[in-house]
């Protein structure tokens, strides 16, 4: 035991463990700030806070009183060099102060109270308000003054009355009046087609067709009379209010969504109103150039744009991968489009989008719109369609003819096989123009043009822009994923007498399963946060109807579309009321990334689920 | 030597009272030469594989051995840039011949490898890949199959119970008589085995030359084995390959105890190298 050797390598304590710790620490920490601030500021933003009235003394001596939630508090610099306390006040009433917040000096506060009396409502017009109530006035002259112990029960009554009437008239102006609009504009369309193709029976189908469109109108004008009505009712009551200020004002109470008097809620109620704001966000369309109401429109886009994206690129992404790995021969040839794939991923995503602008908006939408631009004289075409056809043919016969499958690997030599792949390319080619310059396909939508259908920017186009951004992501891990699939597993598949191609769909693509679902879910991550080649190829800042709807033919793809992630780019810096908007991106940051992790902890489960069955269980 | 497994019987008896191989030539290596890009593994090998035996191939490594297993069932296809001359035959039909179907060989050429390689399916779904790849998917049939190959590899009772378990819950000794129930299941004329136990403990080794043993009653068995000990107790013949060339060819008894070669003597003594 004596002649054991002493080790001069330090076994323990080794720096180097440190360091490492210490990079994952710094990494830990930027992304737990950066989450834990906008999970602060955008789960706080729905919690109803307290307001507060103060008296303020201006610089001439007069009092007034300004009530509202103070938002923040922080110092000044003056002119004269001293710096000062002043708070941000939330004090709503935008119609009558011209400014939802005010900045006041602390020194300048004489008192501050929290009154139980004071209202917030929620309104559809002009933010929330901020007030006493004074009296109930009804529109046949009777009143109801708010010191009556029925006034409040009668107040809530006529919200939800008014909310039930907005509901109304929201279904019957998007539902029946929506419908018949799109019937007046398909036949408006058909007549234009009939015009145009100058028949000489079409002019008795346009007559009858014009009677259709006359009815239809008359209808159209009984559905909007009846909404107008319902609208009358709308003004039916309307609310006297006093604000801090000592100025009277009246409200419609079907102008008020929702009222709560923040500085009397229990714990309980204030968790309500929390749940009912929340609820509200997520599930209601914007108001207000979206500063106010809710953002479900654009959950919904993100959420389909990701999965369109998601099913566009899988495909794609994969048949690219294997046949990069199995099927090329590994030369330079393979190497350069390996690395030219890499590189794909670190091109500017403005730049895709410009791409998909022009390729797919401006070139396949305008040809699925209205045909070739400028097509082949027909003799021409006619000749490429024949070109097409034979290449097509030799190219599949030159595939057919060549050794087995699985078997000799040997390079095959000689004419036939060099030709292969300058005949297929000549096929793609040829097939192209076939397709996207025949003289004899005028459109899907011809008859609406000039008003663009697929011409224009849709949630389609930019899902296939994003498609085309996240594929080398796909590609990589999907050869990642196969490269990894052992040798032994390939060997015993052939030698049990499967072919290539039975090889790589019953066992390597299998094993190779979870590894490709990574590459879609990194692919996924990245594509649901990205906006910039979005702004060019489809995404609104406020879209009429959503992608996916009961109307048929159900999915409208060429609908445009918005996005939580153009959303809070539209809060934050288009906004007209910036400090309005503030809260609001940072709810909707929250919840972009909460769509994220859901997305991705779907597609994780799924991966799991998939390794559960392709590896190995525990025994 | 571990101790006897209490099954099937002994294989260490008997391996030399065969009486005459039904066809001494089942597999005819002729003058066969084999090059990956410049490097030449094999040069000018000929020999003749008797039916219903099982047939050892020992050597050190690199000596070409393995790759005249992959060249029976042209596995070695899959490499690039290989080159052969000279020709082998089986059942007298080349299997360079243009007309062979690499994959119609294969069918009649099953193999199992140094590490068991089981899909990643279930147990059922690994016997009887080599049905569904042919097309032949009558689930009467393919039950048939997995029972007959699995208690052909001697596995069936260890697994009946979990045939739609995943392959990968199986032991590694399990796993590797799955590949040759994988293997059998088509019913080949040749299995070839490259060093089949390398990966296994002594007790599964055992198992699977037992199992050896009883298979070649039916099939036609190369073997490449690193285990003297092991071609002694399971083999019928024995070739000894060195750098590429087949240096000597016999009864197995005859070749270990009194073998002609001097470099045969060196090897087996453990002098070699």
């Amino acid at each position: 035991m004596s002649s054991l050797p002493k080790y001069r390598q330090q076994t323990r304590g080794e720096i180097q463990v440190w360091l490492c710790a210490a990079g994952l620490a710094c990494g830990l920490l930027m992304i737990g700030g950066l989450l834990l601030l906008i999970l602060a500021n955008g789960a706080t933003v729905f919690w109803p806070k307290p307001i507060t009235e103060c008296t303020v003394r201006a610089q001439d001596g007069t009092e007034s009183k300004i009530s509202g939630e103070v938002v923040k508090t922080q110092l000044r610099r003056t002119a004269e060099g001293g710096t000062k306390t002043e708070i941000q006040l939330f004090t709503g009433n935008k119609d009558a102060y011209g400014l939802g917040f005010r900045f006041i000096d602390r020194e300048s506060i004489t008192s501050e109270t929290q009154p139980e009396d004071l209202i917030l409502a929620e309104r559809m017009e002009y933010g929330d308000a901020i007030f006493r109530p004074v009296q109930l006035k009804r529109k046949d002259g009777s009143t109801l003054p708010a010191t009556d112990p029925r006034f409040h029960q009668t107040l809530q009554d006529l919200v939800r009355e008014g909310n039930h009437l907005r509901d109304r008239i929201l279904s019957l102006e998007k539902g029946r009046i929506g419908k018949i609009n799109a019937r007046i504009k398909a036949t408006e369309l058909r007549i234009k087609e009939l015009q145009t193709d100058g028949k000489p029976q079409a002019a008795t189908e346009i007559s009858r067709l014009r009677n259709r469109i006359t009815a239809e109108q008359k209808k159209f004008d009984g559905l909007i009379q009846e909404s107008r009505q319902l609208r009358a009712q709308l003004d039916d009551a309307e609310l006297v209010c006093r604000l801090s200020s000592g100025e009277e004002r009246t409200v419609k109470t079907g102008n008020i969504v929702f009222f709560f008097e923040p500085n009397r809620l229990s714990l309980g109620q204030k968790i309500w109103v929390f749940l009912r704001r929340v609820t509200e966000f997520a599930t209601s369309e914007p108001r207000e150039a979206n500063t106010e109401g809710g953002i479900f429109p654009a959950i919904f886009g993100t959420f389909v744009m990701t999965i369109l994206l998601a099913l566009l690129v899988t495909p794609f992404g994969v048949i690219a991968a294997i046949y990069l790995r199995e099927y090329a021969s590994q030369g330079l040839l393979v190497r350069v489009v390996r690395i030219c794939v890499n590189n794909l991923a670190g091109v500017p995503s403005i730049v895709f989008g410009v791409f998909g602008l022009g390729f797919f908006v401006y070139g396949m939408g305008s040809f699925i719109d209205g045909g070739a631009k400028v097509p082949l004289p027909p003799v021409w075409w006619l000749a490429a369609a024949i070109g097409f056809i034979v290449c097509l043919t030799v190219s599949l016969l030159l595939a057919v003819q060549s050794p087995t499958p699985g078997g000799e690997s040997a390079r095959p030599r000689g004419f036939a096989s060099r030709l292969k792949p300058l005949v297929a390319t000549l096929a793609v080619a040829l097939g192209v123009v076939t397709l996207f310059q025949c003289p004899y396909f005028h459109g899907f939508f011809s008859s609406s043009l000039p008003t663009p259908t697929f011409g224009t920017g849709g949630i389609l186009w930019a899902s296939l822009t994003l498609a085309l951004m996240t594929l080398p992501v796909v590609i990589v891990a999907t050869e990642e994923a196969l490269a990894a699939v052992p040798r032994g597993v390939r060997e015993a598949a052939l030698a049990c007498g499967a072919s290539k191609w039975q090889t790589i769909q019953r066992v390597v693509l299998p094993s190779a399963l979870p590894g490709v679902m990574t590459g879609v879910i990194l692919a996924m991550a990245r594509g649901a946060g990205e906006v910039a080649p979005l702004m060019i190829t489809g995404v609104v800042k406020l879209a009429p109807s959503l992608p996916l709807d009961l109307d048929a033919p159900y999915i409208h793809a060429e609908r445009k579309f918005m996005h939580l992630g153009f959303h809070i780019y539209d809060l934050g810096f288009q906004s007209p009321d910036s400090e309005a908007a503030k809260p609001m991106v940072f709810a909707t940051t929250l919840l972009l990334i909460l769509l994220v992790v859901v997305l991705n902890l779907a597609a994780i489960s799924l991966r799991t689920h998939l390794r559960r069955k392709y590896q190995a269980s525990a025994f | 030597m571990p101790p006897e497994p209490a099954t099937p019987a002994s294989p260490t008896t008997d391996f030399s009272a065969q009486g005459e191989p039904l066809n001494p030539a089942f597999i005819e290596v002729d003058h066969f030469h084999f090059w990956y890009g410049a490097k030449q593994a094999i040069q000018d090998i000929n020999m003749e594989i008797p039916e219903r035996q099982i047939t050892a191939f020992i050597g050190p490594s690199g000596c070409g051995k393995t790759t005249l297993l992959r060249n029976l069932n042209r596995l070695n296809d899959l490499i690039e840039n290989i080159r052969h001359e000279g020709d082998i035959r089986i059942d007298g039909q080349s299997l360079y011949d243009p007309s062979v179907e690499v994959i119609s060989l294969r069918k009649r050429v099953g193999m199992v490898f140094q590490k068991y390689n089981p899909f990643p399916k279930t147990i059922y779904e690994n016997v009887v890949f080599s049905l569904r790849v042919a097309g032949r998917n009558a689930k009467a049939e393919l039950d048939e199959v997995v029972e007959r190959s699995l208690r052909g590899a001697a596995l069936w009772d260890e697994v009946k119970d979990k045939l739609h378990e995943s392959a990968y819950g199986l032991s590694g000794g399990q796993q590797q008589r799955l590949c040759i129930a994988r293997a059998i299941a088509n019913r080949p004329q040749i299995l070839l085995m490259d060093e089949p136990c390398a990966a296994l403990d002594p007790v599964a080794t055992l198992k699977i030359e037992a199992l050896m043993t009883q298979l070649k009653e039916e099939f036609t068995i190369v073997i490449v084995t690193h285990n003297m000990q092991q071609a002694a107790r399971v083999s019928d013949r024995t070739a000894y390959f060195f750098m590429g060339r087949l240096i000597e060819y016999g009864p197995t008894l005859q070749l270990l105890s009194k073998p002609r070669e001097k470099a045969t003597q060196d090897y087996i003594s453990g002098r070699y190298g």
